[in-house]
């Protein structure tokens, strides 16, 4: 499976010897892998190391005034809030929707399924303003829910809106491939010793995909977190009311607070790789419970 | 992070129905409409809001606004964005997956972390990280300033925020692909005599091609679509640095809204496209894969 050579028709001496490379006698390491480590150090890891070079050069205590001023701590609360909301009112959709595009059939289904995909094909600015313009005052659902006093737009229930819709596709799409490799004879075997279909779906089916609907959620969550584009727009952005971490990062990128910016870049980050790191192990313990 | 937005290739299928693994009628009827019922809520509203607001003050409105010359620029600017950063970030891809599947070496599963690093940092730094290297300020600024360079508030900063924001998508899709294929097929032609060259456009490239296709569309669909990285290091100067999204972006808080949708409708077909390709190449994949299981079983 690996890039091993089986088929390695002699195995040279340097392979008994520690290496960091085994032998191969397919032609091209060197170049393709000068090339990747070469783009990928001056497209991402070296301005990526920026941020924690500009954020150490601030030392601690502008650092930690940085982050914990009242504005900065209530963006970052209203971020992780709504991002964790709407991750789990994905998790509860994402499950139905591809619980039901793998059971059931029904007229117009493959259009369905292939327009899961709509909120990353959607440049998300185009997102932003179609939501803020549907749930405004004066909007097709907004003037419904702004009669029943619910301010929906401007606020963190459209911020939730917005959020709702960008990580749509995250959890069906982890699912999906799991609830179709499902084996039935399990569920055949428990129906006939009596289990009815809740029973079945509770001890059977759920505990089998839990590590997909996990691992969905998480990234759900984590897109929600750094979201910028379709918030935007629908989030008025009102400092300590309606203002999230990343609309905080750019109001300060245009008062030339760069200090400030890289602060709050750097806690977000940091949240980012927690989160990668998070979903690697997920996604290890999801392989594990499928080869059961 | 998205890697999940591909992956889906040559996996579809009906649903099979055992009566007695199966709900009772009502519930099933009651899960599909509740399913729909938050489908059409989330995608097929905003669907019909951006051409409903598009087509609002009329057809030669709309085509005014998209002809308009601070959106002719705007357009021009996202496609020498696109066909600048979509081919790089490709031979990246090529590269990364030829030497991670094809060859053994130490701290491999390290690389391909890092490689899907980009997918979870926000937008907005991926601007960032721009600015604190290159801006007037960074450690580059004075050399840049000297040199009368300029890159944040230009082509080359939105080239290269596009450039980090876009760099995983062929890559994600080659490396579980070429994984799976083994090397086998390599090997062969590399004992028949094949070079390198030959190898790779005669033995691998065949193999990966709808995987490698599927790659470029969705890096293309995020190259001309990006937001929140442009906007950071665009300045957003009219004519000039401004891509299709940050020209809505100025149109709606001018609040000249039936222009910003106009525009956004095409931004909306560019979705439709990405989506209606998506799905021509997974129904390809799966029929090639299909004849392949056929060829081998007739054999």
């Amino acid at each position: 499976m690996r890039g091993e050579p089986t088929a390695s028709p002699r195995v040279p001496e340097e392979n008994l010897k520690f290496t960091l490379k085994r032998y191969s006698a397919l032609p091209g390491f060197g170049i393709s892998m000068g090339f990747t480590v070469f783009y990928l150090s001056l497209i991402v890891l070296i301005p990526l190391s920026t941020i924690f070079f500009k954020a150490f050069g601030l030392g601690w205590e502008h650092f930690a005034q940085a982050v914990t001023s009242a504005r900065t701590l209530t963006a970052l609360r209203l971020s992780f809030g709504t991002s964790l909301v709407s991750a789990l009112i994905n998790a509860c959709f994402g499950l139905l929707v591809a619980w039901v595009l793998v059971r059931y059939d029904f007229p117009g289904k493959k259009l369905v399924d292939a327009f899961v995909d709509f909120p990353f094909a959607l440049p998300t600015a185009v997102a932003g303003i179609a939501l803020t313009a549907l749930y405004s005052q004066n909007g097709w659902v907004g003037k419904h829910l702004y009669a029943m006093g619910i301010q929906s737009a401007y606020s963190p229930f459209g911020i939730t809106i917005a959020l709702i819709f960008i990580g749509l596709p995250f959890v069906v799409r982890t699912v999906e491939p799991v609830l179709q490799n499902l084996e039935s004879e399990v569920e055949e075997a428990a129906s006939s010793l009596g289990a009815n279909r809740w029973q079945i779906f509770r001890m059977i089916i759920f505990p089998t995909i839990a590590p997909a609907l996990i691992t969905g959620t998480a990234m759900a969550f984590s897109r929600a977190i750094g979201e910028y584009g379709s918030v935007v727009f629908i989030a008025g952005n009102m400092p300590m009311k309606t203002e999230i971490a990343p609309l905080l990062i750019m109001t300060k990128l245009e008062q030339y607070d760069y200090a400030g910016a890289t602060a709050i870049a750097g806690v977000m980050l940091a949240v980012s790789f927690v989160m990668l790191l998070a979903l690697n192990l997920l996604q290890a313990w999801g392989r594990k419970n499928e080869s059961l | 992070m998205a890697g999940i937005v591909g992956g889906k290739l040559g996996l579809s299928g009906r649903a099979v129905h055992r009566p007695f693994l199966s709900e009772p009628r009502w519930v099933r009827v009651l899960l599909i409409a509740i399913a729909l019922g938050f489908l059409g809520f989330f995608l097929a509203l905003p669907i019909a809001m951006v051409l409903a607001q598009a087509l609002k003050k009329g057809f030669v409105f709309f085509l005014g606004a998209l002809t308009d010359p601070m959106a002719m620029s705007a357009i021009r600017l996202t496609l020498i964005v696109a066909a600048v950063s979509v081919p790089l970030n490709l031979l990246f891809g090529l590269a990364s997956s030829w030497a991670i599947t094809k060859f053994d070496f130490w701290g491999k599963k390290f690389l391909i972390t890092l490689i899907d690093l980009p997918f979870s940092v926000s937008p907005v730094i991926s601007g960032l990280i721009f600015v604190l290297l290159f801006g007037a300020q960074g450690p580059l600024g004075t050399w840049l300033g000297d040199h009368n360079i300029k890159i944040i508030f230009s082509v080359p900063g939105i080239i290269l925020a596009t450039l980090f924001v876009t760099f995983p998508f062929v890559a994600r899709e080659l490396i579980p692909l070429m994984e799976s294929q083994g090397t086998e097929g390599e090997y062969a032609a590399v004992t028949l005599g094949a070079n390198g060259w030959q190898t790779f456009w005669m033995v691998t490239l065949p193999n990966i091609k709808w995987g490698l296709l599927y790659g470029v569309i969705l890096c293309n669909a995020r190259a001309m679509g990006e937001f929140g990285a442009v906007s950071v290091v665009s300045g957003h100067i009219r004519g000039q640095t401004n891509t299709i999204p940050l020209h809505v972006e100025i149109l709606y808080n001018e609040y000249n809204f039936t222009a910003a949708f106009a525009v956004a409708s095409v931004l909306m077909l560019l979705a439709f496209v990405t989506l209606l390709l998506k799905q021509w190449v997974e129904w390809q994949a799966g029929r090639e894969a299909v004849l392949a299981e056929k060829e081998i079983a007739g054999s």
